[in-house]
C-alpha cells in the first residue's frame, strides 16, 4: 500500500538521523522524514480520480463534495512545508557556524557538553 | 462550553507578534525604544491575562465557524497557563533590559523573545490540533535560535542537538495530527472529542495517541526523552533559560499532554499508568543527576526535569486531588525556576562564572540575588510555608489517597534530595567565604543592576503570593481549583 511507503520514508529518515555522524547528513535525513510526513498528509485527502478542489460556477456543492479531493490537507501541507523551510534554514545556518567553530561536520568530535 | 465570544483572545497572539516585528523595525536606530517596547508589550499581555480570569468562551478568526475557520478557546485552565507564561515573561523582559547589554545584536533577542511568547500563547489558546502544531513550531524555532544566541562552541552544539531532537519530535506529532484527521475527519479538538466519545480508539488512533505522548514527552523533557534539555537550557542567555525552563517545557509539553489526555482523547488507565511511571522516573533520575552538577545552570536544568516529573506524576494519578497538585506545582515551578535561573544569571553577570566551586560569599556583594535565591531554593525544595511545599504536599497526599504508597514515598525522598542540592548551591555560592580569585574583582561586585533586581524581587514576591492560593482549601486552591475542574470534567462535550 502507498501509505506504508510513506511510513517507510519516515522510518528511513529516522534511521538516518540516528546513525549519521555528519551534521549535514542528519539535516538531510530530517528532510526526508518531513517529506514523508507531508506526503502522508496529502494522501489522506487524496481521492483516486477526484477533481481539483476549486469551486467554479459550473459545479454544485453536492457534486463538489462527492468528487473533489479534500482541500484541507493540501492547505496543511503548504503550511508544514513553510515551517520545514524555516527549520531547514536555521539548521543549515547552525551547520555552517558549527563548521566555523569546530572545523568539522562530524558530530562525534563536538563533545564539549557532558554529564 | 459556552458559545460566548471572547474578543480579547486574539490579542494574546497578535500583540506579541506585532511587537516582535516593530522591535525589528525600530531597533537599528532606537535600541532603547525597542527594549522598552518589549517590556511594555509583556506588561500589556500580563494585564490581559489578569483580565481574562473568570472568562471562558471562544473566538472565531474572521467570523468563520469552527469546521471551516480557526477558533481560539479560553477556559480556566488556559487562563492559568496564560497568567504563568505572561507573568513570568514580563519579569524576564524587565531583567533582559540590563542583562542583555553584554550581547551584540540585542535587537534580534527582543524579536525572538516576543516570537517565543507568541508561540506559547498560541499553543495555549489554539482550539484545533493543526494550529496547535503551527504555534508549537513558532515557539520551538524561536527557542532553537535563542539557545544558539551566544554563538560559542557550546551554544551551537547544544542548539544543534536541540533542533535535531525537536524536529524529530515535531515530525512525530505531525504524523499524529495527520492520522487523527484521517480517522475523524476534523482537527477541531472539541469535535474530535465528540466523534470519539463512547467508542474505543481504533488502532490508527491509538498509534496517533502514542505518537502524541512520545512527541510531547520530548517537548516536556520527561526522562527517556530528556537528553537535549541539560545542554540547551544552560547554554541560552539567562533570561532565555528562565523562559525555557520556567514556562516553555510546560506550555508546549506538559500542558498539551494534559489537555489531549483528559479533554480530547479521554484518558484510559493504561495511559495514566504510563504517565505516572514516566513522571516518577523523571523525578528520581533528574534529582540524582542534578545533585552531581557543579555548574549552577546545569544543576537547575536537571532539577527542571525532576520537577516536571512531579507534574507528570500528579497528572498520571488522574484523581482531582492529583490534578490540583500537578497544576499547582506547574505554576509554582514556572515562578521559582525562572527566579532561580535569573539568580544564576545575576551571579554569572557579576562574577563571570557559573562554576559552583569558584563561587562563594556572594551574599554581601549581591544582596538581592542572595535573598531572592534563598526564597527560590526554599520554595523548590518544599520548605513550609513556601508555595512549593503546598504543591508537593498535595501531590504526595494524592498519591497516598489513590493507594500508590510507593510513588508517595519516592516523591518525599526526591523532595529531600532537592533540598540537599539546593542547600549545596546556597552554601557554595552565597554563604561560604568569598574566594581569593573573586576578591581581585571586587570592583565588579557592586550589586545587581536595578532592573535585574526588580525582576527578581517580583518573582520572589510571586513565590510568596502563590503560597496563599492554598487558603482556598487543599482541594480547591484559588484559580487552580477551577482549572482542575476543566480537566476532570472529562472530554469536551462528553
Amino acid at each position: 500500500m502507498i501509505y506504508s511507503l510513506c511510513l517507510l520514508l519516515i522510518l528511513v529518515g529516522m534511521y538516518g538521523v540516528v546513525v549519521s555522524r555528519q551534521t549535514l547528513k542528519i539535516v538531510i535525513s530530517l528532510l526526508i522524514m518531513e517529506n514523508g510526513v507531508n506526503l502522508l498528509l496529502l494522501l489522506i485527502g487524496y481521492r483516486a480520480g477526484g477533481m481539483p478542489p476549486i469551486m467554479d460556477s459550473g459545479t454544485t456543492v453536492t457534486r463538489f463534495a462527492a468528487a473533489a479531493v479534500d482541500p484541507l490537507p493540501q492547505a496543511l501541507v503548504l503550511t508544514s512545508i513553510v515551517i520545514g523551510l524555516g527549520v531547514l534554514a536555521l539548521m543549515a545556518a547552525l551547520c555552517v557556524r558549527l563548521y566555523e567553530r569546530y572545523g568539522t561536520f562530524d558530530v562525534t568530535e563536538m563533545r564539549r557538553l557532558r554529564g | 462550553m459556552s458559545g460566548q465570544s471572547v474578543n480579547l483572545l486574539p490579542l494574546f497572539v497578535v500583540l506579541p507578534l506585532v511587537a516582535a516585528l516593530l522591535t525589528q523595525l525600530i531597533a537599528r536606530q532606537h535600541e532603547r525604544v525597542a527594549e522598552w517596547l518589549s517590556v511594555a508589550a509583556m506588561l500589556a499581555l500580563a494585564l490581559l491575562s489578569i483580565a481574562a480570569i473568570g472568562r471562558s468562551g471562544s473566538y472565531q478568526m474572521g467570523g468563520w465557524p469552527p469546521p471551516v475557520g480557526i477558533d481560539l478557546r479560553l477556559d480556566d485552565l488556559a487562563t492559568l497557563m496564560l497568567l504563568a507564561v505572561n507573568g513570568v515573561g514580563f519579569a524576564v523582559s524587565l531583567y533582559a533590559v540590563d542583562y542583555m547589554r553584554r550581547y551584540t545584536a540585542r535587537s534580534h533577542f527582543y524579536g525572538l523573545f516576543l516570537l517565543l511568547v507568541t508561540g506559547m500563547n498560541g499553543v495555549i489558546v489554539a482550539g484545533d490540533l493543526f494550529n496547535l502544531y503551527v504555534f508549537l513550531e513558532v515557539a520551538a524555532i524561536a527557542s532553537y535560535a535563542l539557545v544558539a544566541f551566544g554563538t560559542g562552541h557550546e551554544e551551537l552544539e547544544a542548539s544543534f542537538k536541540y533542533i535535531v531532537l525537536g524536529s524529530l519530535s515535531s515530525a512525530l506529532i505531525l504524523v499524529g495530527v495527520a492520522l487523527v484527521y484521517g480517522m475523524t475527519g476534523t482537527l477541531n479538538m472539541a469535535h474530535i472529542a465528540a466523534r470519539m466519545s463512547g467508542s474505543d480508539l481504533g488502532a490508527p488512533l491509538l498509534l496517533a495517541f502514542s505518537l502524541f505522548i512520545v512527541g510531547f514527552s520530548f517537548k516536556a523533557a520527561l526522562v527517556p526523552f530528556h537528553a537535549w534539555l541539560p545542554d540547551a537550557h544552560p547554554s541560552a542567555p539567562a533570561p532565555v533559560s528562565a523562559m525555557l525552563s520556567g514556562v516553555l517545557i510546560k506550555a508546549i509539553g506538559v500542558y498539551v499532554l494534559a489537555r489531549l489526555l483528559f479533554n480530547v482523547f479521554g484518558a484510559s488507565s493504561t495511559e495514566l499508568g504510563l504517565l505516572r511511571w514516566l513522571g516518577a522516573l523523571s523525578m528520581v533520575v533528574g534529582a540524582l543527576l542534578a545533585a552531581g552538577q557543579h555548574d549552577i545552570k546545569r544543576l537547575f536544568a536537571y532539577s527542571s526535569i525532576s520537577q516536571v516529573g512531579f507534574m507528570a506524576l500528579g497528572f498520571g494519578l488522574g484523581t482531582p486531588l492529583g490534578l490540583v497538585g500537578a497544576l499547582y506545582h506547574l505554576v509554582n515551578h514556572a515562578v521559582f525556576k525562572s527566579l532561580l535561573f535569573l539568580n544564576a544569571g545575576a551571579v554569572e553577570y557579576a562574577t563571570g562564572t557559573r562554576e559552583l566551586r569558584q563561587l562563594g560569599g556572594l551574599n554581601r556583594a549581591l544582596p538581592v540575588t542572595g535573598a531572592t535565591s534563598l526564597i527560590g531554593s526554599m520554595s523548590i525544595a518544599g520548605v513550609p510555608p513556601f508555595n512549593g511545599f503546598w504543591s508537593k504536599l498535595i501531590i504526595v497526599l494524592a498519591c497516598a489517597e489513590a493507594g500508590y504508597y510507593g510513588f508517595a514515598t519516592a516523591a518525599v525522598l526526591v523532595s529531600i534530595l532537592t533540598l540537599a542540592y539546593q542547600l549545596k548551591v546556597q552554601r557554595a555560592a552565597f554563604f561560604s567565604a568569598l574566594p581569593q580569585a573573586l576578591r581581585g574583582t571586587a570592583g565588579v561586585l557592586r550589586g545587581e543592576p536595578r532592573m535585574m533586581a526588580l525582576a527578581m524581587i517580583l518573582l520572589a514576591a510571586a513565590c510568596i503570593a502563590l503560597s496563599f492560593a492554598v487558603l482556598g482549601g487543599l482541594r480547591r486552591p484559588w484559580l487552580i481549583g477551577a482549572a482542575q475542574e476543566i480537566l476532570s470534567s472529562g472530554v469536551f462535550g462528553g
